[in-house]
């Protein structure tokens, strides 16, 4: 009796939502159906007849339905159908075939998703704002926005400026005075340049097939990336691709179709690709292309060993940083730390509000870095500028001057330490015969001895913080260099020397550590979305207790280092250690490719197209797209850029603008916990989708759930959901129900979560670890069984304590020359120590990540950034990318300001414009990595690329040999004045079976 | 009756240009009738950020210098084109896109630069202060918002409030010279527009070199003391603020125990003397 009243109801919600929702009519318009939901003995059920636009139901079973929802008893029915739906109580009841779909998979689909249309039929989405404009909200990797529409256009974008019945922010006394962030959000520069991105000329608006490739004859492998393209079908497109993910197991078995995305996704905990994109390949079976670490590659194969933090990629705590800082710091050391250019990561100028605080204060400013970088330009004080990757000699002589002139915390080192003799040993030469004095490391790094003397006096009498890295305690700069893993390792080594924890003593640049109420929950992306997946996401965490859902496992265990995805194809063999982050001891574990038993790749299912903007020596990844070994290739991109030139089928997809989403700003979760500490307000949003998708791309989810149809999988991928019932799921499992309604969230689109309350703010970091207390900051790492002493006691290490000499590398490999068990120095394997390198190619070019994109997002696309003067130069209608050169280096060259360049080494020539500059010493040239542009002058990877893909000339080889660690943000080059020329030939081994990897200096 | 301003702070600009971004995103492919033709994608800098560099390494700075219409009570274009430019009772200059049609020169008669060419749509534009939108009740122009380091700052005042806020602020216009009563203030332009003196002291003590704090750097003009300075722990002194003439000044440095040495320069720009070794 439940049952069939359950049944009435739904026809009378579809009849509701049919005279309600345009969307739910919109849907009906094409759809010819009958629909039987029944009982599995047929006695009791209803079906509906869709029929062009009208629904008519009857109770009773039809005698041939199109699609049939079968429920193994009426109670079973009656219970998983009746609103509220039990999300927990549906999905156990799949897994047990409590209830089964009878029909074409892509019904069910329709079906499910019509019905949670219905139930969705009142919601209304934005906030009129009169004259026919309505505003959303969205959330994007630079920040949130505000977005204006009229008549389907996007009009305007805007940060939010809060209003009165937002929170307040927080506020920090130090110093006697009060310091408090403005009542609005703030944005990077690639963040107020989503109107451009979004109407970008280069937007993929159908799926595209190679003129030349026919998946059933000739398909002209070796003319990927000359051939154009023709438009099709998405029919076409879809099915094409679905024959050839069948064919590919069929033919060669599992582990034949990769999987490769960039590391940075449009925002959104549902659309992103840690979520959709996973849930997806996990379905159908991928070796996946394992990322290095890459933005930390130094602190995680490095830092890590002496400090834990395997769960932050080799990062530090960030709590009570700011605070501490301003109230007790008497001098900041930025050491590679330009957080002006990245912000962090994800958090708008936030971070820069508050380094403004800084100049209200007495505080001494230390600049180290061989460019007057950005956040140098903005605070001033005092400039170092060691020769690049040098800085692990200049860390020894500060160590080497307090360790002689008593200027460091014995008592600290004394108790909080191990391994310390160990170390001093090697630094004051008693080991290798070499004193690391001041006089010795100038001629390394160039630096006058009597200014690391000055420096290392101040620091070793001051509170000093120290600032490292783009996060203030991780991330980016000098860590990605050649010597990245030996700097963070002498980094974490100074610090502790001066008692890490102690008040005004310890790692960060007021990048994170804002005081928010960390006890409100909401998910960031890599806490595992709709994923599925409780091995390589932080879904098992918290957010699969919270929002139930089927789970997901990749049937192929195969993985091919990323860094050596193009030996993957070329060769058929690459190895490298894997990114787990668990454990300290997880990076040890070398991955080889192939695995036993699984197919070699023949099919790359490519997800962006960020591969020769982002990687090292990327001409490797144009041979490698056009190795006969590839037999398909896809790519699924929004514009056309980069490496979507070498795809054989192209799918459109939209921008995060024209789908629905929900995310946290800055919340990256799992291996990027506590991000959202560097923004000044917790700001949640609903993302919503502001207008249509362009053309007819579609969004991610919308692309993957018609493949995963025509593989009969679009029920378990989709779970009936449409993008935006995902989007109710998270919102409900978080805490945003306590505070916001789901309708004033919709109309609203963010909620601010209030700051903690000051007695309850967390502690300041490390601070435990200095006074020998149980840990004492809101985050639940390491792993309980990572503990040596008892839970919560001491850091991850062996001993427990901050390790000089690293327990973990001592028992790995303690003869390891380019990793030893103590940080040493080892001259750059790529530098001007390495004379037959040197004498071709004399300038240093250093490459960190850019100041106005965010890696290839916002860059080309004919975008505002262009006119942006320090991003690109408009030179004969084309928009050059920038190499900063100093005046005698320029004049050596006969080159002059906006002058044409070609820099060129074995790996490759890139044409940019100069820009003279004062900023940087002779020998020494800067230009951004992260070109979205690839251009090829001619054949690709056999001519000069005038787009700026700086890293065609950035080394492949690892930082270390046994660590899967990319080392591009240094290159040794020439340049000279463009003469026209377009020919380029490689000189430098293509893989690492032709030598890669063992060049100059090895 | 209030009146529009911006104050520009030259030590906080950043170069982040969120400024001209937030520019382009409210007036390319929007035109606001009344007040603008839309902007044309590229090429056009309503608001330009200026950068200059002074110094050499080691003692590099740089400063960035936002300039745009500069909304001027005495205003050039308006004396030029009195038809179709008018001066709102609210301070802000305003070209009349539809009066304006054709008139090139208008672009002329600006001393500043800051008045563009359309070239398709035949029109010259300028950075209006987002009159639109304030008519609208917004609070303030799209740039100022945008700014997150306190760069750029609109007032609604009274002018004698105004001539206030210039004095205790000590806010310059950008081109006294050409007398044009400006609305856009500048703070702390001498980062943009004066030069410095710089260098580095050091002694050499039992075959050590060091740095010498709390040397006594005195620079010299004929004679006359220009200005003082104690070096500090780097042994870095840094006069600032000084006006690059082309003439000849002698440098000073004395420290208790060491012989004084005299450094004669011609002062043509920011100048790094380097090292200056006291034995």
């Amino acid at each position: 009796m439940k049952f069939h009243l359950v049944l009435l109801g739904m026809a009378a919600l579809f009849r509701y939502a049919k005279w309600r929702s345009p969307e739910f009519r919109s849907r009906l318009a094409n759809k010819n159906i009958v629909v039987q939901i029944r009982t599995a003995d047929a006695k009791q059920g209803r079906y509906f007849n869709f029929s062009n636009g009208d629904i008519t139901s009857k109770s009773g079973v039809h005698t041939n339905p199109d699609f049939a929802l079968v429920f193994k008893t009426a109670a079973i029915g009656a219970r998983l159908l009746m609103p509220p739906i039990d999300q927990l109580a549906q999905i156990e009841a799949m897994k047990n075939f409590l209830f089964h779909p009878e029909g074409r998979d892509e019904d069910a689909v329709w079906f499910a998703q019509t019905v949670m249309t219905a139930i969705g039929a009142r919601w209304r989405v934005g906030r009129k704002q009169g004259d026919g404009v309505t505003r959303y909200c969205t959330m994007t990797n630079g920040g949130p926005l505000f977005i204006y529409v009229k008549d389907g256009k996007i009009l305007r974008t805007t940060p939010i400026v809060f209003g009165d019945d937002d929170a307040e922010p927080f506020t920090i006394k130090a110093r006697g005075k009060t310091f408090t962030p403005p009542r609005k959000t703030s944005l990077s520069p690639h963040g107020m340049n989503w109107k451009a991105m979004v109407y970008a000329p280069n937007r993929l608006l159908t799926p595209l097939k190679r003129v030349d490739f026919d998946p059933d004859g000739e398909r002209n492998i070796a003319n990927r990336g000359t051939s154009g393209y023709e438009p099709i079908s998405w029919d076409e497109a879809l099915d094409i691709v679905a024959g050839e993910i069948k064919r590919m197991k069929r033919e060669h078995g599992q582990g034949a179709i990769a999987q490769s995305n960039g590391s940075h996704h449009n925002w959104g905990n549902i659309g992103y690709y840690l979520s959709a994109k996973m849930r997806f390949m996990n379905a159908i079976g991928t070796t996946e292309v394992h990322h290095n670490p890459d933005s930390w590659e130094g602190w995680y194969w490095g830092a890590l060993h002496h400090w834990g933090g395997s769960l932050r990629v080799g990062g530090g705590e960030p709590f009570g940083t700011i605070e501490d800082c301003l109230e007790n710091a008497e001098m900041i050391v930025f050491w590679s730390s330009n957080p002006e250019a990245t912000n962090g990561i994800y958090s708008g100028l936030e971070g820069s509000i508050r380094r403004q605080w800084l100049k209200q204060t007495d505080i001494k400013i230390v600049h180290i870095d061989p460019h007057l970088n950005d956040t140098a330009q903005f605070l001033g004080g005092k400039w170092i500028a060691p020769r690049p990757a040098t800085s692990p000699a200049l860390a020894l002589a500060i160590a080497y001057v307090w360790m002689t002139e008593d200027l460091y915390d014995k008592d600290y080192v004394a108790t909080r330490t191990h391994g310390f003799e160990v170390w001093r040993e090697y630094v004051l030469g008693n080991e290798d015969g070499t004193p690391k004095t001041p006089e010795w490391q100038e001629a390394e790094t160039g630096v006058p001895a009597k200014d690391v003397r000055a420096l290392a006096r101040a620091w070793g009498s001051k509170r000093t913080y120290l600032a490292v890295g783009g996060m203030g305690n991780t991330f980016g700069g000098a860590a990605r260099n050649p010597t990245g893993g030996q700097w963070t390792r002498t980094m974490v080594c100074l610090i502790a020397m001066q008692g890490l924890g102690k008040p005004g003593i310890n790692v960060g640049n007021l990048q994170m550590g804002v005081p928010h109420d960390y006890g409100f929950y909401f998910p960031g992306y890599a806490d595992g979305g709709i994923s599925g997946d409780l091995s390589h996401t932080a879904l098992a965490v918290s957010l699969y207790q919270r929002m139930p859902q089927l789970a997901t496992m990749n049937p192929s265990t195969q993985i091919i280092p990323r860094l050596k995805l193009p030996d993957a194809i070329i060769d058929g063999h690459a190895e490298g250690e894997v990114w787990d982050a668990r454990t300290i001891e997880g990076q040890f574990v070398r991955a080889v490719y192939p695995a036993p038993g699984h197919s070699p790749v023949h099919m790359l299912y490519r997800y962006g197209n960020s591969i020769l903007g982002t990687l090292s020596d990327t001409n490797r990844y144009v041979e490698m797209y056009r190795s006969p070994n590839l037999e398909f290739v896809v790519n699924q991109s929004i514009w056309d850029e980069g490496d979507t030139q070498f795809a054989d089928i192209i799918l459109p997809a939209c921008t995060h603008l024209e789908r629905t989403d929900i995310g946290e700003w800055a919340n990256a979760g799992g291996y990027g916990a506590h991000f959202n500490s560097q923004v000044n307000h917790r700001v949640i949003a609903f993302q919503a989708k502001c207008i249509e998708p362009l053309g007819e791309s579609k969004s991610d989810y919308d692309i993957f759930t018609a493949i995963a149809e025509r593989l009969g999988l679009g029920s378990y991928f989709t779970e009936g959901m449409r993008d935006i019932d995902w989007v109710k799921r998270m919102f409900d499992a978080s805490d945003l129900p306590s505070k916001i309604s789901w309708k004033k969230f919709l109309e609203r689109g963010y909620y601010v979560v209030p700051p903690e309350r000051e007695e309850l703010r967390p502690a300041t970091a490390y601070r435990w670890f200095a006074e020998g207390r149980k840990k004492d900051i809101p985050e639940a790492m390491p792993l309980p069984g990572d503990y040596t002493e008892e839970f919560l006691e001491g850091l991850q290490t062996q001993t427990s304590k901050f390790e000089f000499e690293a327990s973990s590398l001592k028992r790995f490999k303690p003869d390891d020359p380019e990793r030893p068990p103590i940080a040493k120095y080892s001259p750059s394997w790529e530098g001007p120590n390495v004379e037959e390198l040197a004498a071709r190619y004399p300038l240093q070019l250093i490459t960190p990540h850019a100041r106005f994109s965010f890696h290839t997002q916002g860059d080309g696309k004919d975008s505002f950034l262009n006119d942006i003067k320090d991003h690109r130069v408009l030179i004969d209608g084309y928009y050059y990318w920038i190499l900063r050169i100093t005046p005698q280096d320029a004049a050596a060259r006969n080159i002059a300001e906006n002058d044409l360049v070609k820099i060129y080494n074995d790996r490759g020539a890139v044409l940019c414009a100069a820009h003279l500059t004062a900023r940087l010493n002779p020998g020494i040239l800067h230009a951004y990595e992260s070109s979205a542009v690839y251009d090829p002058t001619g054949e690709p990877g056999k001519s000069v690329e005038r787009g700026g893909c700086i890293n065609l000339l950035s080394p492949a080889r690892t930082q270390m040999k046994n660590a899967h660690s990319m080392a591009n943000g240094l290159s040794m080059v020439e340049i000279e004045k463009w003469d026209g020329t377009t020919g380029f030939v490689r000189q430098a081994p293509l893989t690492t079976a032709q030598g890669l990897g063992v060049e100059a200096g090895r | 009756m209030k009146k529009w301003n911006l104050i520009i702070d030259v030590a906080n600009c950043t170069n982040c240009n969120l400024c001209t971004l937030a520019l382009q995103d409210e007036h390319v492919t929007n035109s606001f009738p009344g007040y603008a033709e839309e902007m044309p994608k590229h090429g056009h800098r309503w608001i330009e950020i200026q950068r200059r560099e002074r110094g050499t390494p080691p003692v590099t700075d740089v400063a960035y210098l936002p300039t745009m219409c500069q909304h001027c009570d005495e205003a050039p274009c308006i004396s030029a084109a009195p038809d179709a430019i008018a001066k709102r009772p609210d301070g802000i200059v305003l070209i009349d896109p539809v009066k304006s049609k054709g008139r090139r020169d208008i672009v002329d008669a600006c001393p500043y630069g800051a008045i563009w060419w359309n070239e398709d749509r035949q029109v010259p534009q300028h950075w209006f202060f987002d009159a639109h939108l304030l008519d609208q009740g917004w609070a303030e122009p799209r740039c100022v918002t945008v700014c997150a380091t306190n760069a750029l700052e609109a007032v609604k005042v009274e002018d004698a409030e105004m001539e206030q806020l210039i004095a205790r602020e000590q806010l310059e216009p950008l081109r006294p010279d050409l007398d044009t009563k400006p609305r856009i203030h500048y703070k702390n332009l001498w980062r943009y527009a004066s030069c410095f003196i710089a260098g580095t002291v050091s002694v050499e003590r039992d075959g050590v070199v060091d740095c010498l704090e709390g040397a006594k750097v005195s620079l010299l003009r004929d004679g006359e003391i220009v200005a003082t300075q104690n070096s500090d722990n780097y042994g870095d002194f840094k006069i600032d603020r000084l006006d690059a003439d082309g003439g000849n000044y002698t440098l000073s440095v004395t420290a208790a125990g060491y012989t004084d040495p005299f450094i004669e320069l011609t002062f043509a720009q920011s100048t790094n003397i380097g090292e200056v070794r006291l034995s």
